[in-house]
C-alpha cells in the first residue's frame, strides 16, 4: 500500500511540475525534465540491449541450440566470463538458429562505438552509410507500391459505376470520386517546382493549395481531439489522486507548488533580473 | 562517364534484358512487371534529367519562401547574437525525412560558421548525433572555421519522444534561441516544440513530411516546407546540378503519374462499360 501511495504522490508531483511549464520555466519543471530525458535515456538503453542486441544479435551468433566446445563457443564463454546475464552458459536460448551473416551488423555496431576514439571516429561512417543505403534500397520499393502504384490505384475512380449516387454526404459518389481525382491532381500540381506557380496553371495550383489546407485542418481537429483525450487521461489521474486513500495528494502537492511558485515570484519581482 | 558511354551502357542493358525476356524470363515474377517498369521509368526519368543538368542546362526552379528564410532566420540570429536550434526530427536515419533533415543540417551549418553564429542541434537517436556530428564538422572545414567546430554542438539527448521534447523545451527557455528550425520526421511532440518557440519569439521554420505534423507546424511556425519541398530543400540550398536535375526529374514524374491517372480513368471506364476486357485496377495490382 505504502508503495501505491508513495507512487501515486511522485505521478502527481511530476504531472503537476510538468504542467508548471504553463506558467514559466521554473525548477519544478527543471527537476522533472532532467529526470524525465536522464532516466528515459538509461531505459531506453536498456530496453534496446535487452530485447535487440542480447536477443536478437548475440542469441543469433551464440544460440544454444547449437552449443559446441569449438572455438567458436570458447569465445562465447571468454565472454561469459566477463558477464554470465548476457552470455548464460550452453549459450543464448531465445528460439533463433545460428546466422553468422549477423557478423556484419556486430561489425557496424563495434565500428559505431569506435567513435569514442577520436583517431578511429570515421569508422562509424561505415555504419551510418550502411544505415542510409539499406534503409533507402528498402524502402523504395515499398514507397513506390504503397505510396504511386497504390495511390494510383486508389484514385482511379469508376466513372461508370450505376451504383453510386450522384451525390452523398456520408457515403462513396461520383461527386466525391470527383472531388478525389481534383484534389489529387491538383495537389501533385502544387508540388510542381520548375514553374513559375502563374497565370492558369496557377490558378490550378491555388485549387491544390486549397485542398492541402482543408486536409491540414481537418487533420488538426483530429490530433486535438486525441491530445485532449490524453490530458483528459491525466486530469482523471490527478483526480483520483486527490482522494482519501492517497492522503489527497494531488490537493497538497498543488497548494505547495502555487504557494512556491508564488513566493518565488514576489522575489523576482523585488529582484529582477537584467535583459540579455 | 560521357553520353555515348552512358548510351552504349543502357542499350546493353536493355537488349540483354530482352533477350532474357524472350527467352522465358526465369526467376522473374511477372505478376509485379508494374513495380518493374515503374522502377525502369522512373529511374530512366530522373537519370535523363540529372544528365542534362550536369550537362550545363539551365533549369528553372521556382522560388521556395520557407528556404528564403532560412538564411534571413540565420541573420537573425547572428544580428542578435543569440543561438541558431535544429532540430532534425525523432527517427533515426533510416528514414528518408532524417536524412533530408541531416543534409540541410549541412547547409544550416554552414551559414552558422561563415556568420560565426552558435549552433545546437539536439538529437534522439545515437546514429543521428554521428552523422549529423559528420555533415556540421564537414560544413566547418569547408567554411574554413574548423576551430569553431566542436562535438558538443550536436548532442544526444533521449530516445523518448516526450523526454526528448521537454528537453528541447528546455533549452528553448534557457538559452533562448533566435531561431528554431525543425527539419526531419516528426510526431506528436511537434507542436510542443513550435508552441515554446513562438512563446519565446525565435523565428521559426520546419520541414517535414509527417502529414499529421504539418498543420501544428503550418499554425505555429514562421514558415513551412510541407512534403516535397523539404525534399527538394537540399538541391535549392545546394543548387548542386545532379540535385536540381533531379528535382526536374521528379517533376517529369509527376506529369507522367497525372498522365497515367487520366488515363486510367477512361480505361476504367471503357472496362466498367464492358467495351475493353483489359482492366487497370488488375495491372496496378502487385501480387
Amino acid at each position: 500500500m505504502f508503495g501505491e501511495i508513495f507512487g501515486a504522490w511522485i505521478a502527481v508531483f511530476l504531472t503537476l511540475a510538468i504542467f508548471s511549464f504553463l506558467y514559466k520555466d521554473n525548477p519544478f519543471y527543471k527537476i522533472a525534465e532532467h529526470l524525465f530525458v536522464g532516466i528515459s535515456a538509461g531505459y531506453w538503453m536498456s530496453m534496446f540491449f535487452w530485447t535487440q542486441i542480447q536477443p536478437n544479435l548475440f542469441g543469433r551468433l551464440w544460440p544454444s541450440e547449437h552449443y559446441t566446445d569449438g572455438i567458436w563457443y570458447g569465445i562465447y564463454n571468454f565472454f561469459g566470463m566477463i558477464s554470465s546475464s548476457v552470455f548464460p552458459s550452453g549459450g543464448i536460448d531465445k528460439g533463433h538458429d545460428i546466422h553468422m551473416i549477423y557478423l556484419i551488423p556486430f561489425a557496424l555496431g563495434i565500428m559505431m562505438l569506435l567513435s569514442l576514439f577520436k583517431k578511429l571516429s570515421w569508422m562509424a561512417r561505415w555504419g551510418i552509410a550502411y544505415t542510409v543505403g539499406m534503409a533507402a534500397g528498402l524502402r523504395a520499393y515499398g514507397y513506390l507500391n504503397s505510396n504511386v502504384i497504390g495511390q494510383l490505384k486508389g484514385t482511379i475512380i469508376p466513372l461508370a459505376n450505376s451504383d453510386l449516387p450522384l451525390f452523398s454526404l456520408l457515403g462513396a459518389s461520383h461527386f466525391n470520386n470527383i472531388i478525389l481525382l481534383v484534389g489529387t491532381i491538383t495537389g501533385l500540381l502544387y508540388f510542381f517546382f520548375s514553374k513559375e506557380h502563374t497565370g492558369n496553371f496557377g490558378k490550378v495550383t491555388r485549387v491544390g493549395v486549397y485542398f492541402l489546407m482543408i486536409s491540414f485542418g481537418a487533420s488538426f481537429g483530429f490530433a486535438v481531439m486525441g491530445r485532449i483525450s490524453l490530458l483528459i487521461g491525466r486530469f482523471v489521474e490527478l483526480i483520483t489522486y486527490s482522494s482519501a486513500q492517497y492522503h489527497h495528494a494531488t490537493l497538497w502537492l498543488l497548494v505547495i507548488m502555487v504557494a512556491l511558485l508564488g513566493y518565488s515570484a514576489i522575489i523576482d519581482k523585488k529582484n529582477p533580473e537584467p535583459d540579455n | 562517364m560521357n553520353d555515348r558511354d552512358f548510351i552504349i551502357g543502357a542499350g546493353g542493358i536493355s537488349i540483354s534484358f530482352l533477350i532474357y525476356w524472350f527467352i522465358g524470363h526465369p526467376y522473374f515474377i511477372t505478376e509485379r512487371i508494374v513495380m518493374f517498369a515503374a522502377i525502369m521509368l522512373f529511374s530512366g526519368t530522373l537519370l535523363f534529367f540529372i544528365r542534362k543538368a550536369r550537362r550545363g542546362e539551365e533549369i528553372f526552379l521556382r522560388d521556395i519562401p520557407g528556404l528564403k528564410a532560412v538564411e534571413e532566420a540565420v541573420g537573425r540570429s547572428t544580428e542578435m547574437g543569440k543561438p541558431v536550434l535544429f532540430v532534425p526530427g525523432i527517427q533515426d536515419m533510416d528514414q528518408v525525412e532524417t536524412v533530408a533533415g541531416v543534409i540541410v543540417l549541412g547547409h544550416v551549418s554552414k551559414m552558422t560558421a561563415r556568420y560565426e553564429t552558435t549552433l545546437n542541434v539536439p538529437v534522439s537517436r545515437a546514429i543521428v548525433m554521428k552523422a549529423a556530428q559528420e555533415a556540421c564538422k564537414e560544413s566547418y572545414l569547408m567554411e574554413g572555421r574548423p576551430d569553431m567546430f566542436h562535438d558538443d554542438m550536436v548532442h544526444y539527448l533521449t530516445d523518448e519522444q516526450f523526454a526528448f521534447a521537454a528537453g528541447v523545451n528546455g533549452i528553448m527557455v534557457r538559452e533562448k534561441p533566435a531561431a528554431c528550425l525543425y527539419m526531419g520526421k516528426f510526431y506528436a511532440e511537434s507542436l510542443i516544440l513550435a508552441e515554446t518557440g513562438n512563446s519565446i519569439g525565435a523565428i521559426q521554420i520546419a520541414g517535414t513530411a509527417s502529414q499529421a505534423q504539418i498543420p501544428f507546424f503550418v499554425t505555429a511556425c514562421d514558415y513551412t516546407l510541407i512534403g516535397e519541398e523539404f525534399f527538394a530543400a537540399s538541391a535549392y540550398l545546394s543548387q548542386k546540378p545532379e540535385l536540381i536535375g533531379g528535382i526536374k526529374g521528379q517533376d517529369m514524374i509527376k506529369l507522367i503519374v497525372i498522365a497515367v491517372l487520366l488515363i486510367g480513368v477512361v480505361l476504367r471506364f471503357f472496362h466498367d462499360s464492358g467495351v475493353i476486357d483489359f482492366s487497370i485496377i488488375n495491372f496496378l495490382t502487385v501480387k
